[in-house]
């Protein structure tokens, strides 16, 4: 490929002859809509406007724009100031904050990177849930009904049970697991059997969930006295996810709900790729009527699908609850249901990509937390970011007219939610 | 178009070689689906008789049917356990007919409706025996306040999908236009160009959809779920970075308020329903009986659905699909617009972070559940609206046993589970809703 290409600028291709063939590949490569340059392409993009949001709402810029005219100067000085700071705190409170090099501390100097670790549990494992029924055919909607039934299940095996320490946080985990999936199993037996579409099932299953937990944490018996708050009693030490033994300080909140959101992430990307049945799902997600013919159950995958798509949100439901949380609330899903959504989306249908979609994410929010404490500006940005970044990925095509790229045949995804017929 | 010829058709686009899959719908009544029937009216019965008859109060409950407003009539005293066990031995005798003869799936739907009557108002007399009374007026008022903009959403559902785009993005939309409307009618200090905001915003956002649905083909459902995380973390943002700091400055709109029309308004009962509401209110009115009417009697109506089933066909008979699409996406965005406006600026006059809350979802179910009819999805945003006020009114009356209203709440969730389970028949989508048209 060492001739120029049709959709690449006529200046960028002065490049000198001898290694004209490697370095044109590698060029052509930035200039393709290669998945991963319209990854960073997207993200690049989405930081930008970001950026135009903090400008709008930051006081000093918006006065200073008052008098644009007789000092232009000012908005930009003041603008830049608000983006740079916003996104340095963004930085520091998601990776590593330079000042607390300093002060030689191992829990501050790692302690931005493990609230990272901590918010990217729950969105990696209820990511791998989504992408799974992605790759089924399925679009599940309902990670936060899964959670939440899983929040009660394991909740209440945590904090009402007393079982030996290891043998406890099994029982409790698995409880959630179990939570999870029969909310999930529903939806997909419902699919299975009537055709009901899982969007709205899992949707309408979501506010189900949520009348269950605000109905539970009324009750004498699963409400914590004196029954004025809307919270469990306390989840027994025995438990609740052990911190991981960095031996640096008790600090960090980094549990081992991160190891289980690593095997997760390990057996779905085993069952995917490597296990009968993931194969069974990807063909009747691929194609129903071949998967059919070549004498599959669809509706036995849907049901099975379900469950696992299930069990998976469940465990971030546990992962919350047993981990961080230490105790059973409403918002025992923390919003992640739909953040798991644009995680699995960003991950493109891998397990592997969800997990670092949803390393990702997490930074964002635990980098959001900071933005919020050190320059006020709204943690909701984050949400946007998100968003937008997915919103440009699913659309290679926006990406390929602003940044001009070439089209090849990469890119598409790996994921595809049907209409309400398929 | 030079840039369409370029971007697509995409590697990964669905080939519409055959768009419309032909499904033959039976209209005739399986016997399992008419003994299902059959014995969920015996229960419903049973329960009425069973449950409601023997643990009411003997006392007689009193039904206040007056609204606020409108002529009076007098109060209806029922006693509360004959009428359990009369409504509910009706229910069941209708049960039991269905199970032995069946009815026709036309009688089948007003027995039906009938019985759900019956089972409400059973269910009222059953809470009201306890000495208070009820306020049936109120409760309808309600109902029909908190269905509106549900109906709209739902409205703005079906201009999209009746022409092939799914629109998950109400709620979106509808969250948008929400602060649209606060924010700009506060700045502007008049509500109508509040309201006009929120038009805009709403439309601005249903052009999102239909651009990237459209022209960038991507997956509508996806789509819509990212618009709606898009438009909660826009407008969380904003409300936190502006107006939480400006309460005054820029979220206290004020609402709109009742307006009674002049000689509708004194008709008893109704009078003070229908016609002592908000203005918004009364645009619904208007723009349900015109999509009604349009969608079958109008060119623009068979255009529309002609689209929505089988885009090639009418891409052949020269219909512009994708401007049809383009056209119906972004006037469904200006009814969520509306929709919007309603919840601020049409009830409680101010701003507050995700004030939708799943509202637009509930539209889009209420769509689902009425088929994707006009009439059909009124009905279901009706019955929304009905199962909320429920909980508010119940909450302040004593019922014989106390009713948790969280569970209370699930109900009209777990009906529309029910009803696309196929319980209440199969619902079928427009055929095309959701493909994406390529011309090819």
């Amino acid at each position: 490929m060492n001739t120029p290409t049709k959709g690449v600028p006529e200046g960028e291709q002065q490049v000198p002859q001898e290694n004209a063939a490697a370095k044109s590949t590698l060029w052509e490569l930035f200039r393709s809509d290669h998945p991963a340059v319209v990854t960073v392409l997207s993200i690049f993009a989405a930081l930008v406007v970001g950026a135009v949001l903090i400008v709008i709402s930051d006081q000093p810029t918006r006065d200073a724009a008052k008098y644009f005219f007789s000092a232009p100067g000012d908005t930009f000085s003041f603008g830049w100031k608000a983006i740079s700071q916003a996104y340095a705190a963004l930085f520091q409170g998601a990776i590593l904050d330079p000042s607390a090099l300093s002060s030689g501390s191992a829990s501050k100097i790692l302690g931005p990177l493990s609230e990272t670790l901590v918010a990217a549990t729950p969105l990696i494992l209820a990511g791998l849930s989504v992408t799974l029924a992605f790759r089924v055919g399925l679009f599940n909607i309902g990670a936060q009904g899964q959670m939440l039934i899983a929040a009660i299940f394991s909740g209440y095996i945590g904090f009402a049970w007393h079982l030996p320490v290891v043998i406890h946080l099994l029982i409790a985990v698995i409880g959630g697991i179990v939570g999870g999936a029969l909310w999930g199993g529903i939806a997909g037996w419902l699919k299975a059997k009537t055709g009901a579409h899982e969007v709205i099932t899992t949707i309408m299953l979501n506010y189900v969930a949520i009348g269950i937990i605000n109905y539970l944490l009324g009750v004498h018996g699963f409400q914590a006295k004196p029954y004025q708050n809307a919270i469990s009693p306390p989840i027994d030490g025995n438990a609740r996810f052990w911190l991981l033994p960095f031996g640096l300080g008790n600090n960090l909140r980094v549990n081992a709900s991160f190891i289980v959101a690593i095997l997760a992430t390990f057996f779905v990307w085993w069952l995917l790729t490597r296990s009968t049945i993931g194969f069974r799902f990807r063909a009747v997600g691929a194609n129903q009527n071949a998967a059919k013919t070549a004498g599959m159950s669809i509706s036995r995958a849907y049901i099975t699908a379900m469950l696992i798509v299930g069990a998976l949100a469940g465990l971030a439901g546990a992962a919350q609850v047993l981990g961080p949380n230490g105790a059973v609330t409403a918002d025992a899903d923390a919003g992640m249901g739909f953040d798991a959504i644009t995680v699995a989306l960003l991950g493109r249908g891998s397990a592997v990509g969800t997990f670092w979609a949803g390393l990702l994410f997490g930074a964002l929010r635990a980098g959001g937390v900071q933005m919020l404490a050190s320059t006020s500006t709204p943690q909701d940005l984050v949400q946007i970011i998100q968003s937008l970044i997915v919103l440009f990925i699913a659309a290679p095509g926006l990406v390929r007219l602003v940044f001009r790229l070439r089209q090849t045949d990469h890119g598409g995804m790996a994921v595809e939610a049907k209409g309400w017929n398929g | 178009m030079s840039d369409m010829d370029v971007l697509s058709p995409e590697p990964d686009a669905p080939i519409p070689e055959e768009v419309v899959q032909h499904k033959v719908i039976e209209a005739r009544v399986s016997r399992g689906r008419q003994i299902g029937t059959g014995v969920a009216l015996v229960l419903i019965g049973l329960i009425t008789v069973l449950v409601l008859g023997r643990s009411a109060h003997s006392a007689t409950s009193i039904f206040d049917f007056n609204a606020s407003g409108g002529g009076s009539v007098p109060k209806l005293h029922l006693p509360a356990q004959t009428a359990c066990l009369v409504l509910g031995l009706l229910i069941v005798l209708a049960g039991i007919y269905q199970l032995i003869r069946g009815f026709s799936p036309r009688a089948m739907k007003w027995i039906g409706s009938v019985a759900a009557l019956f089972f409400v108002l059973s269910f009222l007399a059953w809470a009201g025996s306890g000495g208070s009374t009820v306020q049936v007026g109120s409760l309808l008022y309600q109902s029909l306040f908190l269905a509106t903009p549900l109906i709209l959403g739902a409205m703005s559902g079906l201009l999209c999908e009746r022409s092939g785009v799914i629109n998950v993005a109400i709620e979106g939309e509808m969250l948008a236009a929400a602060f649209a409307g606060a924010f700009v009618g506060t700045i502007a200090g008049n509500l109508w160009i509040g309201v006009l905001g929120a038009i805009i915003v709403g439309g601005l956002m249903g052009a999102m959809l239909a651009v990237f649905s459209i022209k960038f083909l991507v997956n509508q459902v996806v789509l819509g779920v990212v618009l709606n995380v898009f438009a909660l973390g826009l407008t969380g943002f904003l409300f936190d970075g502006l107006m939480a700091n400006n309460q005054n400055t820029m979220n206290d709109p004020g609402f709109f308020g009742p307006i009674s029309i002049p000689v509708l308004s004194d008709i008893p009962v109704i009078g003070g329903l229908l016609f002592n509401q908000n203005i918004i209110v009364y645009a619904m009115y208007l723009i349900v009986i015109v999509i009604d009417v349009a969608l079958v009697r109008t060119r623009w109506g068979l255009r529309t659905r002609a689209v929505g089933e089988h885009p090639k066909a009418a891409d052949t008979v020269g219909i512009n699909v994708l401007r049809l699409r383009y056209h119906n996406v972004i006037m469904g965005g200006c009814v969520a617009g509306l929709a919007g406006a309603f919840v601020t600026i049409g009830s409680v006059g101010s701003f507050t972070k995700n004030i939708t809350s799943g509202n637009g979802f509930i539209a889009l179910a209420a769509l689902i559940f009425g088929r994707w009819t006009p009439r059909g999805a009124v009905g279901a945003a009706l019955l929304f609206g009905f199962a909320t006020a429920l909980q508010t009114v119940l909450s302040l009356l004593q019922t014989p046993v106390p009713i948790n209203s969280n569970l209370l709440g699930t109900l009209p969730y777990l009906a529309t589970i029910f009803a696309v389970a196929g319980l209440v028949g199969r619902v079928r989508a427009p055929a095309a809703d959701g493909e994406p048209y390529v011309k090819g």
